[in-house]
């Protein structure tokens, strides 16, 4: 798997070894503040309806759970990539490479009847997540989501570097989210399937960029897609099933 | 949460290892592994640092800082405390999760107004809802115990929670 990351960091000018212009301790345990356009278009569909049916796929956040059972949501939390990082998926294919199970990680994870979602919050998901789980997941985020549901996802941009430090999100107000550096943990569970799973978080290091045009065809099946450019090197997408 | 007094809850220590069903009329707090199913209806559950809970749970209100498998109903109040990983829906009123906890799942919060179908009649024969005597606990060839922490705080308290345990070797988690 590191080196499916290390050619992804072909995509960037400098090398996989970066800079070493990671977060300081300091931004590790601070929180950033940041407005998010793509949040608060994302807003108003949230204030019109309720009883909406969210689907939230960064890490566990109260904040993001109280935000939306405030305004009489269901909110299922689902932390796909600690989940990605389970050793049990690892696997060799016929050349004997190294490879992720991409079957096992769906059969683990985002179980939900097809249609179920009105809303899933993707965060900075796919450029973090390695390859070759991106294209199962946004294909299985397309079947969950009902016709007119919305995905909300953030892209680097180039700029932005290979040591771009992954954060947790969370809502704070309709237009503002909160960025909190993923710390380092080991934990140990039991998933669906009875197998204990262990899983490290932090240290997720950018995978690669996606270009616009990448964007598009990453969410070719989906009925529209909407940008907005951010200053921090970040483009938010909310796309409609 | 410190661990609570044993007068104020029956306790099930670490080295308890639980599989079956599991009910009880009293307030209930889990620092070993339990398997099965939790039925507290009307009292609190807590599930400490040390408990490994594979069950689905309904009590009045549940905390948990150790690890839960299976869904939680509280009919007050659920809390995830920041050592919790919790896995499996939560259907309660109040839900509290503190910054840390692990969770895999659905919130679903219901109104007031459900309250009563959240808890049936058990309060005019608290002790009705218990599934099986006491003895069982002792007899059950389901149970595993070991260490003097089994009987942590159980020595009164237990009586009030009945354990209904397959005849099955218990299979650590």
């Amino acid at each position: 798997m590191a080196s499916v990351a290390h050619s992804f960091m072909k995509l960037f000018r400098g090398s996989s070894t970066g800079s070493g212009q990671g977060p300081t301790p300091a931004q590790r345990t601070q929180r950033l503040t940041r407005r998010s356009s793509g949040l608060a278009e994302l807003a108003k569909i949230l204030a019109s309806e309720q009883s909406l049916c969210v689907l939230d796929l960064g890490s566990t956040s109260p904040a993001n759970i109280r935000y939306l059972i405030e305004r009489g949501h269901k909110i299922y939390s689902e932390d796909l990539l600690t989940a990605s990082t389970d050793p049990a998926l690892l696997a060799k294919d016929e050349q004997g490479n190294v490879v992720l199970d991409t079957k096992k990680f769906l059969t683990d994870n985002l179980v939900y009847p097809a249609a179920q979602f009105d809303v899933v919050l993707c965060w900075n998901l796919p450029d973090y997540m390695d390859e070759s789980l991106v294209k199962p997941v946004v294909s299985r985020l397309w079947s969950l989501l009902k016709p007119g549901g919305v995905v909300l996802a953030f892209f680097h941009t180039r700029e932005a570097g290979p040591d771009a430090p992954c954060y947790r999100y969370h809502i704070v107000a309709p237009d503002t989210l909160e960025m909190q550096h993923i710390e380092a943990h080991r934990e140990v569970r039991k998933g669906p399937t009875g197998v204990m799973h262990s899983a490290t978080t932090g240290g997720f290091r950018l995978q690669r960029v996606f270009n616009n045009r990448h964007i598009e065809n990453l969410f070719h099946d989906f009925a529209s897609i909407k940008f907005f450019l951010a200053r921090d090197n970040v483009r938010e997408v909310l796309v409609m099933r | 949460m410190d661990t609570p007094k044993t007068g104020e809850f029956a306790h099930i220590g670490k080295s308890v290892i639980i599989k079956g069903e599991l009910s009880g009329s009293e307030d209930l707090y889990v620092d070993g592994q339990v398997e099965g199913t939790i039925e507290l209806q009307g009292n609190s559950l807590i599930i400490g640092p040390n408990g490994q809970v594979r069950a689905n749970v309904n009590a009045k209100a549940v905390v948990v800082e150790g690890k839960l498998e299976g869904d939680i109903r509280a009919s007050e109040r659920a809390e995830l405390k920041k050592s919790a990983i919790a896995v499996g829906d939560i259907v309660t009123q109040r839900v509290a999760i503190e910054d840390g906890a692990y969770f895999k799942g659905k919130v679903d919060i219901q109104k007031e107004s459900a309250k009563p179908e959240a808890l049936p009649a058990t309060k005019s024969e608290p002790r009705a809802e218990a599934r099986s005597a006491a003895a069982q606990v002792a007899s059950g060839s389901g149970r595993a115990t070991s260490g003097a922490a089994a009987g942590a705080g159980s020595g009164s308290t237990v009586p009030a929670v009945a354990i209904k345990i397959p005849v099955t070797e218990p299979k650590k988690f």
